[in-house]
């Protein structure tokens, strides 16, 4: 095996006072090898973004190495001053970031960006900084790299602007990449490509790469090596083969575990009786018009027929702006319908209006996905949970009574009289599902109502969810752009794309036999779905 | 960009209107008979003017009637005759205007430059002495009455110092030509200027220096880092121009808050702008004369908010680009 | 709320506003029992310096008159002006920004417009006009100020409004079967009561330079002493009696000083995010 080109040596990352934890990073190494990629996996508050911030010499205010050595190649990185520490940084070491949207200044243009990692470090002159701009773009694989050039960002797309700051990263042809969840906000067919484009010129180029990422199937789909971390220590490492088929420590078991396999998680429940009637329901957005604009028209759902039978879970499916949300929030009336009808019996959730649609949306109630923007900050979390049986004529002390048992249902006993920023995200979650289960509903829609959450946190609230599904035979819809979920819990899928349903059918209809080429492409992206297989 | 031209002499032109309207029936809620208060302290003098006055305006005439002649009247730029002075009041504020303009023009530059410097500088400088001095002074300015520092200023550097003239536009009966005007007009405008651009200078350096902070914790600032870029090239390429965009909105937002402080200067430095002639109108309740400025003023806050819109558009792409 | 309290005391400035607002609200409200007789009556020799005669320790105007005096009873005039004229224009601000941001569509639409109208008019003329026309008096010019300051309520309100309507308790609340009225009422507004307590402490400081430029316009109550009247009565002789300008301004600047540091102090405690920052 040939030498690392990073070494890190015993890196103790320090804390300011007043953190919930001395070090960030407490006495980690791990080596970079020159055209492998390393993965740093861990959840939330791991410490895997402070060891890449520290190798790139970028660490917050506040925040510093304690003790330890970063090395690259023969010097050490720890103790450089400023200067000598930028000189390094774009030409052997880079870095690319998790939110492509705001990486980039949104006051320059894509070509000026790119050449100033030229101008650093005084290479080449402004024209030829300028060319080799479109020929990195040209490279990424960016359609257009002339226009793309000669673009601001927010005239490109979240994929395309990851592949800018790529291009940037690589302009100087660095020996070390660091990658700090660079896929994370993007759907799953980006990811894929973006994956692929990383894994390509890493090889291309012989780069070593230190990849961060929460997710276990990124990793299965790129990593030669895996270090685990957890609250600031490593707790596994080795290479990728034998961490994902053979995980040593618990930790890692546990996150393991915790993702849902992609295979239909259950045989399609027996129909009973239809529930819940949606018959080609469609919704456009208009934008602009008035004196001088045009008027701007997005079909966001498109004739939606669907069937929704008691006790029966179904999973929405698409990526972003594929009107997924859009209809999830039809069905509770939080998005007026274009046309169609919404019918719940003999009622048409779509036309309801006053006392009818209060008592309507009773019966169809909804799990929000960001647990902290879903509870009013100012409202102990009983009384959010009493809010909707009070407005329906309940008494205030019997609609508290009924809230404290309810948190205590879903494992919170006691948190009536507290406040929402005591709590953590899952728990939130929990109210949320608490809060939508005051009103004695029928149909429960959860907009991504696990995606904000890590993993091991993530199935602890899907069985919640389930269990209560079960124990009061509610009818579930699930909409979520995590096939991994969805093949978990739901009895039927409905994959949308652009405002339409493509294909819709049986879990295991779907995932294992999918018959349109769109659903198809989705599934081939998953990361990691290979590594699903074996282990199956 | 023509439509959005056209868009916006499209609403100044409403607005406008609207304040017109507005002028008619402040004077019809006013206290009194309207004729007079339009006459103002000439009403009382003669009688034959309130005659005319209820001739030319149909102030027998039903209400609408009234209000349509009115702006008929300031559509054509009439903006009625100053009985005080034996002037039209559209020529009164002509002959003024110049100097306003000058004043504020010269206050605005002041403010501006000296106001995203300083901002600079204590952003760069967060937490030190250099930053604690500059938002104090800033702190200080943005608390003290305006004609009060002017007053103050005077007693200094003019009454004390003897460094500058205390009032005026120029010196009178000098005769002065060429040049020697210029220097004499720019030696007589530099207290009131400055004394006008300070308190706008404090209320930019707070703004650019919680600006400039919040920049610098934006993602793309670490991209920038990420490259090896210099942090002085970070600062002014990527965070400033920025950081400068609020800047701009306050700037805009601050145009007519400009001309109210310009009515205050012009009055303690007698300075011949509209701002004293308003002052004057209020002194002798010459109330056309009174509209016509405010009228007027509200006129240039909109060219200005016009000009504050159209950098925007030049500086940030997003919006030019929709 | 002991954290509010201990983030504000920390805000060395903030206390100092809070110490300056103190000694004014003091001499605001024991000014008639300090200096029983009027402020407008002669007590002493016109012109006398300040510090020549211990009974008027700020010296006297062109008239006679007790500057000190002037002070204490100016400082009632100023504060009322101040918080009567900010919570009038918060009383107008607040439902109309409200009302906009959460109905949106063509109700925010002509409620937007006519703020931007108000907004766009140079605020100190048009005060000037009101006055003016409708006579020098208190309530004018508490009526004047408050005309012309809501608009930004009304913007700050229908920005936090909006940006309120689409979280997601806000659409639980509306799920939940809450009515519009209960929705605004409960679930919004308490949510931007932080911001708003921020802007009016700004406004109130406002409010008193306004009312002191309005005044030494020769725009005041005639029947009332103001600092803004006194600076403007001492202009004509500033070069021989430079104290009878001097003091009141001093009052309304530290006045105004006090509610911007209050104001910074508050936002400070009531914003976490920037508190962190300043750290």
């Amino acid at each position: 095996m040939t030498d690392p080109i990073v070494r890190i040596e015993k890196l103790k990352i320090a804390l300011p006072e007043g953190a919930d934890r001395p070090y960030a990073v407490d006495r980690c190494s791990f080596d970079l090898f020159p055209g492998k990629i390393l993965c740093v996996v861990g959840e939330s508050g791991s410490g895997k973004s402070m060891s890449a911030n520290a190798l790139m010499g970028l660490l917050p205010e506040g925040v510093h190495v304690s003790d330890g050595r970063i090395r690259l190649g023969e010097r050490d990185l720890v103790g450089l001053t400023d200067e000598e520490m930028r000189d390094l940084r774009g030409r052997r070491v880079a870095m690319i970031f998790q939110e492509p949207l705001s990486a980039l200044n949104p006051l320059m243009r894509i070509e000026d960006q790119i050449a100033e990692v030229f101008e650093a470090h005084g290479l080449l002159k402004p024209a030829e900084r300028k060319k080799r701009a479109v020929e990195l773009l040209t490279e990424v694989g960016l359609p257009d790299p002339a226009r793309a050039a000669r673009a601001y960002p927010h005239q490109l797309s979240g994929g395309q602007r990851q592949r800018v700051v790529i291009a940037m990263a690589l302009a100087l042809e660095p020996e070390v990449l660091v990658a700090d969840e660079p896929t994370t906000a993007l759907d799953v067919t980006t990811q894929a490509q973006i994956l692929e484009l990383i894994r390509t010129l890493q090889v291309e180029r012989n780069m070593a790469v230190m990849f961060i990422t929460h997710d276990f199937g990124v990793v299965a789909e790129i990593a030669d090596h895996v270090t685990v971390m957890q609250l600031g220590k490593i707790v596994e490492e080795g290479p990728a083969a034998t961490v994902l088929s053979n995980p040593q420590h618990p930790y890692t078991r546990k996150l393991i575990d915790a993702i849902p396999k992609l295979r239909a998680g259950r045989a399609a429940a027996p129909a009973r009786e239809t529930l819940m009637e949606v018959k080609g329901v469609s919704k456009t957005y208009r934008s602009g018009g008035g004196l001088f604009r045009p008027v701007r028209e997005v079909h966001a759902v498109k004739d939606i027929n669907l069937t929704i039978g008691r006790g029966e879970t179904i999973g929405i499916v698409g990526e972003s702006g594929s009107g997924k949300s859009s209809f999830g929030r039809c069905l509770v009336r939080l998005q007026d319908t274009d046309q169609g009808q919404i019918l719940l019996g003999d009622q048409d959730i779509t036309k309801a209006q006053g006392k009818e649609l209060q008592e309507l949306r009773a019966k169809v109630q909804m799990i929000f996905q960001d647990p902290y923007s879903s509870l009013n900050p100012r409202i102990r979390v009983g009384r959010t949970i009493a809010d909707g049986p009070i407005a329906h004529g309940t008494p205030v002390d019997q609609a508290m009574a009924e809230a404290d048992a309810l948190l205590e249902r879903v494992g919170l006993p006691g948190a009536g009289k507290r406040y929402p920023h005591e709590f953590s995200g899952g728990q939130r979650q929990r109210i949320g599902i608490a809060r939508a289960l005051a009103l004695k509903p029928q149909v429960i829609v959860a907009d991504e109502a696990v995606s904000a959450l890590d993993v091991s946190i993530q199935a602890q609230v899907l069985e919640l969810l389930d269990e209560l599904k079960r124990e009061l035979d509610l009818s579930l819809v699930f909409i979520t752009h995590d096939l991994r979920v969805a093949a978990q819990i739901c009895d039927r899928v409905m994959v949308m794309q652009k405002g339409e349903c493509v294909e819709i059918g049986p879990g295991s209809q779907v995932f294992d036999n999918p018959s349109h080429p769109y659903t198809r492409s989705l599934i081939e992206a998953i990361p990691g779905k290979d590594w699903d297989a074996e282990a199956a | 960009m023509l439509r959005f031209i056209l868009g916006r002499m499209v609403k100044i032109a409403l607005i406008l209107l609207a304040i017109t309207i507005l002028n008619f029936c402040l004077i019809h809620m006013a206290p009194g008979d309207p004729a007079l208060v339009m006459a103002g302290e000439a009403g009382d003098a003669d009688p034959k003017f309130i005659e005319d006055l209820r001739a030319q305006f149909g102030l027998d005439k039903p209400f609408i009637v009234q209000l349509w002649t009115y702006v008929s009247h300031f559509a054509t730029g009439d903006l009625g005759f100053s009985y005080r002075q034996q002037m039209p009041v559209s020529e009164l504020i002509l002959d003024r205007l110049p100097a306003t303009l000058l004043l504020s023009i010269s206050a605005f530059v002041i403010s501006l430059v000296l106001g995203v410097v300083a901002g600079v500088i204590a952003a760069a400088r967060q937490g030190k002495a250099s930053d604690s001095i500059i938002s104090t002074i800033a702190l200080l300015f943005y608390a003290t009455p305006l004609f009060w520092m002017a007053l103050m200023a005077v007693l200094l550097f003019s009454v004390q110092l003897g460094w500058m003239p205390a009032f005026g536009y120029e010196t009178a009966a000098s005769d002065f030509t060429g040049l020697t005007r210029i220097l004499d007009i720019a030696h007589h405008l530099i207290l009131p200027a400055v004394v006008l651009g300070l308190f706008f200078m404090a209320t930019y350096v707070r703004i650019t220096r919680a600006s400039m902070l919040e920049v610098n914790r934006l993602d793309f600032v670490k991209t920038a880092r990420a490259k090896g870029l210099k942090p002085s090239v970070i600062q002014r390429r990527h965070v400033l121009r920025n950081a400068i965009l609020p800047v701009v909105t306050l700037a805009g937002l601050h145009a007519g808050q400009l001309v109210g402080g310009a009515v205050l200067i012009e009055t303690v430095f007698a300075w011949p702008g509209i701002g004293r002639l308003m002052f004057e109108a209020l002194q002798s309740r010459d109330y056309n004369v009174l509209l016509g400025v405010f009228t007027v003023s509200a006129a240039l806050v909109l060219m200005f908010n016009l000009i504050t819109d159209f950098t925007y558009r030049i500086v940030d792409p997003r919006i030019r680009l929709k | 709320m002991s954290n509010f309290w201990t983030t504000f005391k920390g805000n060395k400035g903030a206390v100092v506003g809070l110490v300056i607002l103190a000694i004014v609200l003091l001499a605001s409200i024991f000014a008639p029992m300090l200096y029983t007789t009027s402020p407008w009556d002669m007590v002493n020799m016109p012109f006398m310096a300040p510090g020549v005669d211990s009974s008027v320790p700020l010296g006297t105007d062109t008239l006679g008159r007790d500057i000190a005096a002037g002070l204490a009873h100016g400082a009632y005039i100023s504060l009322l002006v101040g918080f009567v004229s900010t919570i009038v224009s918060l009383c107008i601000g607040i439902p109309l920004g409200a009302a906009a941001g959460y109905f949106g569509g063509w109700v925010d639409d002509v409620l937007m417009r006519i703020t931007e109208f108000f907004q766009v008019i140079p605020s100190f003329a048009f005060a000037i006009v009101l006055v003016a026309i409708f006579e020098p008096s208190i309530t004018s010019m508490i009526v004047a100020i408050a005309v012309v300051s809501w608009p930004p309520v009304a913007r700050l309100l229908r920005g936090e409004v909006m940006s309120l309507k689409h979280r997601e308790f806000i659409e639980a609340a509306e799920l939940s079967g809450q009515s519009g009225f209960t929705i605004i009422t409960r679930q919004i507004l308490p949510n931007t009561i932080s911001p708003v307590i921020v802007l009016a402490s700004m406004m109130v400081a406002t409010a008193i330079l306004t009312e002191s430029a309005l005044s030494f316009m020769g725009l005041g109550d005639p029947n009332v002493m103001s600092w803004g009247y006194i600076i403007g009565a001492g202009r004509t002789v500033l070069q021989q009696a430079w104290w009878i300008s001097f003091f009141p301004g001093v009052a309304i600047l530290l006045t105004v000083l006090a509610f911007n540091l209050i104001g910074e102090g508050l936002n400070d405690a009531l914003n976490p995010r920037l508190a962190k920052r300043r750290g």
